[in-house]
C-alpha cells in the first residue's frame, strides 16, 4: 500500500491529510461543503439545536446521512464503519465509562498526558465511580488520543472544566494537532476560547455555516 | 399402570379450597380475589380444551396432525416472546427473530430426542412427540424472551456507552458485547438453576406426574434427567441464536447503532 509506505512518525501510521465534507447533509442541517486542512482547527457555534452535535455524528458515520466525506484519499464509506471512526474519533460533550478502572480504557498503560493535563499519574489505577466529571473529560481526551486518531471532531472538549484545565487541554490539543497534522472540527460556545485555539471559525446560520465575523 | 381415577366432584373439592381462599383474600382486601377467580376458570377451560385436542390426536396419530399442533404451539409460543418484551424489535423482526430461534432450536432437539434417543414407532408419535415439545417450547420460550428482553433493554439504556466505544474505533460485536453476554446469560440462568435444584429443592413435574401415573421411580428419574439436558440444550442454543441475530439487527451496515429500528414500549 503507498499509503503506509511514508509513515508519519509523529502521526504513528499515515502522512497527514485533510477532512472534506461534499453535500453533507442530516437533518436540519446542510448540505454543507467543508475543507479541514492538516493541522487547522476549525471551531463551530451556533445556539445549541443548531446541529452542531449531528454534523460531527455524521461525519463520524455514526448517523445516517446523506453526502461524502473523505480523510485525504479515503472516502468514508469505501471502509468498514469502525475503522473509518478509528481514523476520525469524536469526542462525545459528555464522556462514558464502562470499566471499573480508567486504565482498563486505555489501549496500553502507561496513559501519555497525564502531565499535562494536570492529573495524577497513578490515575489509570483509579475507580471511574470516583471521578469528577472535569477528570473524566480530561481523561475521556487522553483515552481518544491514546487511540492515535487521523482527525478530530471534538463536542465541547471544556465544558466542564475550569479555566486552569481549561487552558491545560487546548495546550495540549493545539500541540497534538500541530505536531500530528490533524484536521479538527472543535465545537465550543466560548468567544475567548475560539479566539485561542481557532485558525478558522465558523458558525451555524439556519442549517448552513457561515463564516463568523 | 393403576392410576387412580379422579371424578369431577373431586375436583370440585379443590375447586372449594380455591374459593376459601378467594374469600378470605376478599375479606383481607388484598384485590386479588377477581384476578384468582379468573386465573383458576381460565385454567380449567384451557386445560379442558386442551384435553380434547390430545385426545382427538391421539386417536388421529398423523404427521400431518401432529405437524398442524406444532405449528399452532410455535405460534403462540412466538407470540409469548414478543409479548413478554418491553421494547421488541420494529416490523415483523421480533416474531421473525423469536419463532425461528425457537423453531431451530426446540424442533430440532425434539425431533433429535424422538428419532435417536426414545425412538417410539412411529417417531411421531404423539403421546411422546407433544409433551416433549411443550416443554421443549416452554422452556426455549422463556430463556428466548428473558434473553431478548434484556438485550434491547440494556442497549437503550447504554445507548451512550455503546455509540462511544463506536466513537472510538471498536467494532459492533465489541461495542455491544457486554450487553450481548448479559442477555445470554439471564435467559440461560432459570434453567441452569433449574437442574442444580432438581431433585433437592424441587421434584420436577414431569418426574412426579410419571410417579403418580404408575411408572417406576429410577425410569421417571432417567426421562427427567433426558427432559432437563434436551430442554438446556434447546434454550441454550434457542437463546444464543436469538439474542446473537437482534444484536446484529441493532447495527446497520455502517455499524451504527440503530435504536430507531425498536418499538417503543408497549406498557
Amino acid at each position: 500500500m503507498a499509503i503506509e509506505a511514508a509513515p508519519d512518525l509523529e502521526s504513528g501510521s499515515r502522512p497527514a491529510a485533510s477532512l472534506v465534507l461534499r453535500g453533507l447533509a442530516v437533518g436540519p442541517v446542510g448540505p454543507l461543503d467543508l475543507d479541514v486542512s492538516a493541522g487547522e482547527i476549525v471551531c463551530l457555534s451556533g445556539p445549541s439545536g443548531a446541529g452542531k452535535s449531528r454534523l460531527l455524528r455524521a461525519i463520524a458515520d455514526l448517523d445516517p446521512h446523506q453526502g461524502e466525506v473523505g480523510l485525504g484519499d479515503a472516502g468514508q464509506q469505501q471502509m468498514p464503519g469502525h475503522r473509518w471512526r478509528a481514523q476520525v474519533m469524536m469526542l462525545p460533550a459528555e464522556s462514558q465509562w464502562w470499566f471499573d478502572t480508567v486504565g482498563e480504557h486505555f489501549p496500553a498503560a502507561p496513559i501519555d498526558g497525564l502531565a499535562a493535563l494536570g492529573l495524577d499519574a497513578a490515575a489509570g489505577g483509579w475507580e471511574v465511580a470516583r471521578l469528577s466529571s472535569g477528570e473524566k473529560q480530561r481523561l475521556a481526551l487522553l483515552r481518544l488520543l491514546a487511540r492515535r486518531p487521523q482527525a478530530l471532531l471534538l463536542d465541547e472538549p471544556c465544558a466542564n472544566l475550569d479555566r486552569k484545565a481549561t487552558g491545560w487541554v487546548e495546550a495540549l490539543l493545539r500541540s497534538r494537532v500541530r505536531d500530528a497534522r490533524l484536521p479538527t472540527l472543535w465545537v465550543s460556545h466560548d468567544p475567548d476560547q475560539i479566539a485561542r485555539v481557532a485558525d478558522r471559525h465558523l458558525c451555524f446560520d439556519g442549517g448552513r455555516l457561515v463564516v463568523a465575523r | 399402570m393403576n392410576l387412580i381415577e379422579l371424578s369431577w366432584w373431586q375436583l370440585a373439592l379443590a375447586a372449594a379450597l380455591v374459593l376459601a381462599l378467594a374469600v378470605a383474600t376478599h375479606l383481607a382486601r388484598l384485590g386479588v380475589g377477581r384476578s384468582l377467580l379468573v386465573a383458576a376458570l381460565r385454567t380449567t377451560v384451557q386445560l379442558a380444551l386442551v384435553g380434547f385436542v390430545l385426545e382427538a390426536l391421539f386417536s388421529a396419530a398423523t404427521l400431518g396432525w401432529v405437524a398442524l399442533m406444532a405449528t399452532v404451539m410455535l405460534a403462540l409460543a412466538g407470540r409469548e416472546v414478543i409479548a413478554r418484551q418491553k421494547r421488541p424489535l420494529k416490523g415483523l423482526w421480533a416474531p421473525a427473530l423469536g419463532t425461528l430461534s425457537m423453531f431451530v432450536s426446540a424442533f430440532a432437539v425434539t425431533v433429535l430426542t424422538l428419532t435417536v434417543i426414545v425412538g417410539p414407532t412411529p417417531w411421531y408419535e404423539p403421546q411422546y412427540a407433544i409433551p416433549l415439545l411443550g416443554m421443549m417450547l416452554g422452556n426455549t420460550m422463556t430463556g428466548v424472551a428473558l434473553g431478548l428482553d434484556r438485550l434491547t433493554d440494556s442497549v437503550w439504556r447504554q445507548r451512550a456507552v455503546i455509540e462511544s466505544r463506536l466513537m472510538l474505533g471498536e467494532r459492533w460485536q465489541q461495542a455491544v458485547g457486554d450487553a450481548r453476554r448479559d442477555a445470554i446469560r439471564s435467559g440461560m440462568i432459570p434453567i441452569i438453576n433449574a437442574m442444580a435444584a432438581a431433585g433437592v429443592v424441587s421434584l420436577p413435574g414431569m418426574m412426579t406426574g410419571q410417579i403418580l401415573s404408575g411408572t417406576a421411580p429410577a425410569l421417571a428419574v432417567k426421562y427427567q434427567i433426558l427432559i432437563m439436558f434436551t430442554i438446556t440444550a434447546g434454550t441454550g442454543f434457542g437463546t444464543l441464536a436469538a439474542v446473537i441475530a437482534a444484536s446484529r439487527r441493532l447495527f446497520d451496515q455502517r455499524e451504527r447503532l440503530r435504536l430507531d429500528r425498536l418499538a417503543p414500549p408497549n406498557a
